[in-house]
């Protein structure tokens, strides 16, 4: 079921309608229901995914609390007879216990994601090298990915890891555990909660609050229209430069990786916005995933700023832990003797960075294009690191860091960078991506830019205009969110403004939406990892 | 909280209006180039609802048969409740809404839509269905007719089928935007231009000739519907050469109209007596009769109905002499209007309109 079906909107309907009737102690149960139904019409064998990954990592959960507890009830207990050697040996014992528990947990659940996402990908490589050495082919196995299984798989495992780390009980109602999991909003496309960040209003009783409902129902407008009048009425066009690499090459690259970032941007968070909508207008918060990423002025700050839950997944459960792990304390150790402070010091940086951005491009698809895009990233980020001290200098000398024009400046070229680096997701194959990019530069004629040969992309004239108008909306309500809530500021108007908004709002969705017959529906970019 | 609570209600009735003003905008209104889109909606615009024949089926009945002619020879009111390319769960549908206005005597049933037991096409979908008032009748009518990238949701609110049209929206939209021109008489679909019946292609032999089943559960409803409301029901096969009629459908209408007592004609048996001529009787060589044509069948259709079923002659009747004398008129003025417009442009205009078009340009 998509977000853009009417069917969803009909299964809303009624989620909200019974939400707000019902006893409010069943809330949550019924959020629980509805997330299965919801999850359901994706697939029934689906269901067992999740099923597997809910039951798995709530009896592990459990196991690693009862560990824990049991440890500082024993600890208590004897307290005045053992010695610090005896305690320090048992503590140890309880440790590898709970960290056995953990890895099972994390080996399992990763490992489901593993077999579903990447054998194909991993048997297209075998076949790379049998084909080199004359071998017969492996055949490919049919696997249905389930829907939002990157977003589920990481949710749980962050628990999970929080859960060893003693950071929160483990939940031991597992329908609760199973509601966290599965919440039908963001099951399909994140954001990726942490436990403790929603739990707590997912399951409390909420009592009907105007306010919050019309904010959150202002949100999922805006989401629809982002989605529905920009994204998917630019797709169009991405798609036609996109699948025609022979046609279209020079000035097009630039002309869809423009259109590709602004689809993208449109589509991603606007989903997001639906997400976080539906959730107010059901009384429950959740972590926002973005924070005007296109007004970043270097690529950290990007990723500081866009797709937030998941780069700080990352950072939490990859990055500190790999940073700080043995092995790489030794190398660390080891690289600092042979290569001297200065550069030892960084090997385990860049190892952990670049371990971060191949496990990022790696997640968002099983296709070398996405693992090149991560890696690039992480190049980027090291090389921008690395030059920093230049950059100050530059600063310094020319006093242009504070000037509005070199702001502008940075912005811009963080977004071109930003779009350059996604061509390799508009191709999808990393020769393809390489080639169309390198004839940015090497075939670029502004011409045909004036030429009409825009208006055979698949958008007309017509088109044009609502996505010129789209995105100027887009961008006048991201530069007025700097100086806080637009929903507020609105809110804060006649209600002769207020309803014009909303009716406008409204009508600009149900009339210039691309949905419906004539248009294929598109799922959201996200939805697919 | 009162004044919160005017206001919201306020803003619905905005929304709501807002909302039927840009679907009553955007909807097509079929008043030129394909204006049988036009024909369902007309019914309910009929003052007078009350007809001794109802007809029900596609092209084959809107283009073939005058009621205009059978009230001047017989004194038999009717209406024709076609539509292009009617399906025959649509023809069901149509008589079963038809039927909460009025309960004619007979009720005359094309047959040739047997020949389809799957939806065609979502426009032909839209030209029977969108015309219906919002009923259960209709939603049901849609659900039996979707195709598979439909949804039912846009039959109950057609601005969601037809937001995009934003962009096609002509002079015709706004003219037509609240109050659309009568296309048809009583159905009638009238074209008097000529075109002579050719050479057809030869039929193509069919795997199996046998109706799809969901035509005959949808024939068997349509008998019951009649028996329940005490209508006699008509097969018939109207004088269209093409599409092709098949020995083998027509044995079988004849073994249904056997089985269940009704009255089967087969037009195309009784093309002499009905004295057709397909060199000056077709506007499309034969697939479709013109007004000489549709006449020349309704004078033969009406002496049968009314012997069979004792139709009585209306003629006399004061005030439905007024009703379709408006009704005549209008008739005989588009007549003139046509045979003026062949004069002078040597095709229909409203029919042709690209050729129009084209003609303008040139000159």
């Amino acid at each position: 079921m998509l977000f853009t079906s009417y069917g969803f909107i009909l299964f809303l309907c009624i989620v909200i309608g019974l939400y707000y009737t019902i006893p409010k102690r069943f809330q949550w149960k019924l959020l629980l229901v509805a997330s299965f139904v919801f999850y359901y019409f994706s697939g029934w064998s689906n269901l067992l995914y999740i099923s597997v990954t809910i039951v798995s990592t709530y009896l592990i959960g459990v196991k690693l609390g009862n560990l824990d507890k049991q440890q500082k009830s024993y600890l208590k207990e004897h307290k005045d007879t053992l010695s610090p050697e005896e305690k320090k040996a048992y503590k140890e014992r309880i440790k590898v216990k709970r960290w056995r528990w953990l890895l099972l947990c994390l080996i399992f659940n990763l490992g489901i994601l593993a077999v579903i996402k990447y054998t194909n990908f991993a048997i297209a490589n075998i076949n790379h090298i049998f084909t080199l050495f004359k071998m017969n082919e492996l055949s490919f196995v049919n696997l249905v990915m389930p829907m939002g299984i990157s977003f589920y798989t990481f949710q749980t495992m962050g628990y999970i890891i929080d859960v060893y780390r003693g950071k929160y009980e483990p939940e031991r109602n597992i329908g609760k555990l199973a509601l966290f999991v599965s919440f039908f909003p963001q099951l399909i496309q994140g954001p990726i909660s942490r436990f403790d960040d929603l739990s707590k209003s997912l399951y409390e009783e909420h009592h009907f609050d105007a306010k919050n409902f019309a904010f959150g129902f202002q949100r999922v407008l805006w989401g629809y229209f982002k989605k529905l009048v920009i994204a998917d009425r630019i797709v169009a066009a991405v798609l036609e430069i996109t699948k025609n690499p022979e046609t279209y090459d020079g000035i097009f690259v630039l002309v869809g990786m423009v259109y590709y970032a602004i689809q993208l941007y449109a589509d991603f968070t606007g989903g997001i916005d639906i997400t976080i909508g539906i959730a107010q207008m059901l009384g429950i918060k959740v972590t926002e995933n973005f924070n005007r990423p296109f007004f970043s002025k270097s690529i950290t700050e990007y990723w500081r700023r866009w797709h937030i839950t998941m780069g700080t997944w990352f950072r939490d459960y990859i990055f500190y832990p790999l940073s700080v792990c043995k092995p790489m304390l030794n190398i660390s150790k080891s690289s600092r003797k042979r290569f001297g402070e200065e550069i030892g010091k960084r090997i385990p940086v860049y190892l952990s960075t670049i371990t971060v951005w191949f496990t990022t491009g790696l997640w968002h698809g099983a296709s070398w294009n996405f693992i090149v895009w991560g890696l690039l990233n992480g190049v980027v980020i090291l090389v921008s690191q690395e030059f920093e001290p230049l950059y100050a200098k530059f600063h310094e000398r020319f006093n242009v860091a504070n000037t509005f024009g070199f702001r502008l400046f940075q912005v811009i070229r963080t977004f071109l960078l930003m779009s350059s680096l996604r061509i390799l997701d508009c191709y999808r194959d990393v020769g393809v991506s390489f080639r169309m990019f390198g004839s940015m530069f090497t075939k670029l004629n502004f011409n045909e830019l004036f030429n009409g040969s825009l208006l055979k992309l698949g958008l007309d004239v017509y088109d044009y205009i609502v996505i010129i108008i789209g995105v100027i909306v887009m961008l006048s309500v991201s530069l007025a969110q700097r100086s806080g809530s637009v929903r507020e500021k609105i809110a804060g108007k006649p209600v002769i403004i207020r309803y014009t908004v909303f009716v406008l709002l409204f009508f600009s969705i149900i009339i210039f939406g691309a949905y419906g017959i004539g248009f294929d529906r598109n799922q959201f970019i996200y939805n697919q990892f | 909280m009162k004044k919160k609570i005017i206001s919201f209600v306020i803003l619905i009735l905005v929304v709501v209006t807002l909302g039927w003003l840009l679907q009553k905008l955007l909807m097509p209104k079929y008043m030129t180039k394909i204006v049988e889109g036009a024909l369902i909606s007309e019914y309910y615009d009929e003052k007078n609802k009350d007809h001794d024949i109802i007809f029900i089926g596609d092209c084959e009945v809107y283009e073939n048969f005058s009621p205009i002619t059978l009230w001047e020879e017989y004194g038999i009111t009717s209406y024709i409740r076609g539509s292009a390319q009617q399906l025959i769960w649509h023809s069901y549908y149509i008589l079963e809404d038809t039927l909460k206005y009025e309960k004619p005597d007979v009720v005359v049933f094309s047959v040739l839509s047997m020949m389809y037991d799957t939806p065609q096409k979502e426009a032909y979908n839209r030209m029977s269905i969108d015309g219906l008032p919002l009923s259960l009748t209709k939603i049901k009518m849609a659900k039996a007719s979707m195709l598979p990238e439909e949804d039912l949701i846009t039959y109950i609110f057609p601005l969601l089928r037809y937001h995009s049209r934003w962009k096609e929206l002509s002079e015709e939209d706004f003219k037509y935007w609240f109050k659309e021109d009568q296309i048809a008489h009583n159905g009638y679909l009238m074209r008097v231009d000529v075109k002579p019946a050719g050479s057809f292609p030869k039929p193509r032999k069919l795997a199996d000739y046998r109706f799809g089943d969901i035509c005959y559960e949808y024939l068997d409803k349509i008998v019951k519907l009649c028996k329940d409301n005490g209508i006699n029901l008509v097969l018939l096969k109207a004088p269209s050469l093409y599409p092709h009629w098949y020995d083998e459908w027509d044995e079988q209408i004849v073994d249904y109209a056997k089985k269940n007592d009704l009255l089967y004609i087969n037009m195309l048996d009784h093309l002499e007596q009905i004295g057709l001529d397909y060199s000056t009787d077709t506007y499309d060589a034969g697939l479709h009769l013109n007004l000489s044509g549709a006449e020349k069948a309704s004078v033969f259709l009406g002496k049968i109905l009314q012997k069979e079923f004792n139709l009585v002659d209306k003629r006399q009747d004061e005030d439905l002499k007024a009703v379709w004398q408006e009704k005549i008129d209008a008739y005989y003025k588009m007549k003139e209007e046509q045979y003026k417009e062949l004069e002078e442009y040597g095709y229909l205009l409203k029919f042709n309109l690209k050729r129009a078009e084209e003609d303008n340009r040139q000159q």
